[in-house]
């Protein structure tokens, strides 16, 4: 499994256990999977979700970034370029 | 062009089926700061922001008349352009006074505060910390900057601490900012633990004291006062519309340099300033607070006595004991029947709905009033606790249920 499959196992299992969000029965989070569109996310709850997976890997993501997250898969791209700058600085 | 608010439409049609419009109730008459007429029928008003009941002192509608009468009725212009009333700087030295501070500057609302001076103070290289709870006129102020936003869990020092930690590294610097009293909720932020970080840290503080000036700290000045924190907190924003009983807002600062930003921040340049008569009602209510600590006194008595009648009814209420009561409801349909009830029962509260809530609850906000009398708040309480048993969310059994969630959550 690459870092980017292992992010996105990462967001779908906070995206279950945070329980915002209407996933339907039998629904795959996968990268394609859109928060808004497929999850019911409103913006709010995507701050909050966010907020999670920023404590989880201990990152700090500012929130003019999120504006262009609509997939699972923006949101894992956005997540593991923050987790290498932050290591490299 | 209105096509994007097809959902919006669609959940305000739902709240507006189930009887009145919880925004857009019209009273035909405000009599007092606690009673209202609609259609010929008294509303006791319990969702006012109106701490101290100020909105009818007589003290305050003399010195606004007097000011109507001898300036006029407005100022037809912005500071920049077009110039400061002897009164605008009269006011700002009073709340600098007021607040211990070297410098204030008066902007025309509270939120033309906090998009003024959080747009400016915060630059490109900046980093705004904002409790994730803030009012919107905050987030509306980090987004029309140019800093860097990031929100930490609400009231959680050590979730603050982390992300300070994370942005050690990066140039620029670090503006915190934290409210004293939360408006919905009405849960106050562990100041003194945030004012610690910020030593470590080198950040500087912002507080929002909207809801806690004039109510909180033995002197009426605010949760700073109350926590000690004075020489931690480097701006203090604030409005005129909430405990002064009239509308305006400011920030105060002991920073050389504060007064720079009057030629910087738009939202003071670029908007007509406070009619004469709005400051001089404010300059009244600064003195009344001053003049009349029972006020506060009254208040908090007013506040506990709404709040255990409700705690005792078995609701689940904020987590501090202050003016704003909530309960707190899971259901949003259900929170806008019981508004319904209690409207038509003669009880005007607040009624906030998720989004617009923490934790997505839906609450039914009250706010007391220094100028409630115990009998008004004892008849509230049993009307919300008559009709919270018939919708079956109070009574012990309700408590029991609820008290197992919150201690699951
Ligand atoms: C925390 C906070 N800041 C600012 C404001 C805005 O104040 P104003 O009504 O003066 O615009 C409010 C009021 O709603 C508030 O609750």
């Amino acid at each position: 499994m690459t870092e980017y499959d292992e992010m996105v196992g990462a967001i779908a299992e906070v995206v279950r256990s945070l329980g915002k969000a209407e996933v339907p029965a039998g629904l795959v989070i996968t990268d394609e999977t859109r928060l808004a569109d497929d999850l019911k996310l409103d913006s709010l709850a995507v701050m909050d979700f966010v907020m999670a997976l920023e404590n989880r890997f201990d990152l700090v993501i500012p929130m003019d970034e999120l504006t262009e997250v609509v997939s699972v898969g923006d949101l894992a791209r956005l997540l593991l370029g923050h987790l290498k700058t932050q290591s490299a600085g | 062009m209105f096509g994007k608010f097809a959902s919006l439409h669609e959940a305000y049609g739902r709240v507006r089926q189930a009887g009145a419009d919880p925004f857009g109730v019209a009273f035909d008459e405000v009599v007092s700061p606690t009673t209202a007429r609609i259609g010929g029928r008294d509303i006791l008003l319990l969702g006012t922001n109106n701490y101290l009941g100020l909105t009818f002192a007589p003290e305050a509608i003399a010195a606004a008349s007097d000011a109507l009468h001898r300036y006029g009725t407005g100022t037809t212009g912005s500071r920049i352009a077009n110039g400061t009333y002897a009164g605008h700087a009269e006011l700002e030295r009073r709340v600098a006074r007021f607040l211990g501070r070297r410098d204030a500057m008066v902007f025309t609302t509270g939120h033309q505060a906090n998009l003024g001076i959080l747009a400016t103070l915060a630059g490109r290289e900046d980093h705004l910390l904002l409790d994730a709870d803030s009012h919107a006129s905050i987030y509306d102020g980090a987004r029309l900057g140019s800093a860097s936003v990031t929100r930490f869990r609400h009231n959680d020092p050590g979730d603050l601490a982390r992300r300070l930690r994370v942005l050690a590294d990066k140039p620029g610097d670090r503006l915190i900012v934290v409210e004293g009293l939360y408006s919905m909720l009405g849960d106050v932020a562990p100041l003194r633990e945030i004012a610690a970080i910020k030593r470590e840290t080198g950040a500087y503080l912002l507080v929002d004291e909207a809801h806690s000036l004039g109510v909180l700290g033995e002197r009426g000045r605010g949760l700073i006062e109350a926590a000690g924190v004075h020489d931690d907190v480097d701006f203090v924003v604030g409005t005129f519309s909430k405990s002064l009983g009239s509308i305006g807002g400011f920030c105060a600062s002991d920073h050389a340099g504060f007064d720079l930003l009057r030629l910087a921040a738009r939202s003071y340049m670029f908007t007509a300033s406070l009619p004469p008569s709005v400051v001089a009602s404010v300059m009244t209510g600064f003195d009344l607070i001053d003049q009349r600590p029972q006020l506060r006194a009254q208040l908090s008595a007013n506040a506990a006595r709404l709040h255990a009648a409700l705690a005792a009814s078995g609701f689940r209420l904020g987590p501090s004991v202050s003016p704003i009561v909530s309960v707190r409801l899971r259901d949003p349909a259900l929170a806008v029947t019981f508004w319904n009830r209690l409207l038509s029962a003669g009880i005007y509260v607040n009624l906030a709905l998720p989004p617009a809530t923490p934790e997505g609850e839906s609450l039914l906000r009250s706010s007391v009033s220094a100028a409630h009398s115990f009998a008004e708040l004892d008849r509230a309480a049993a009307i919300i606790t008559a009709i919270g048993q018939e919708l079956g969310i109070a009574g012990p059994q309700a408590a029991a249920a609820e008290s197992y969630v919150s201690a699951a959550d």
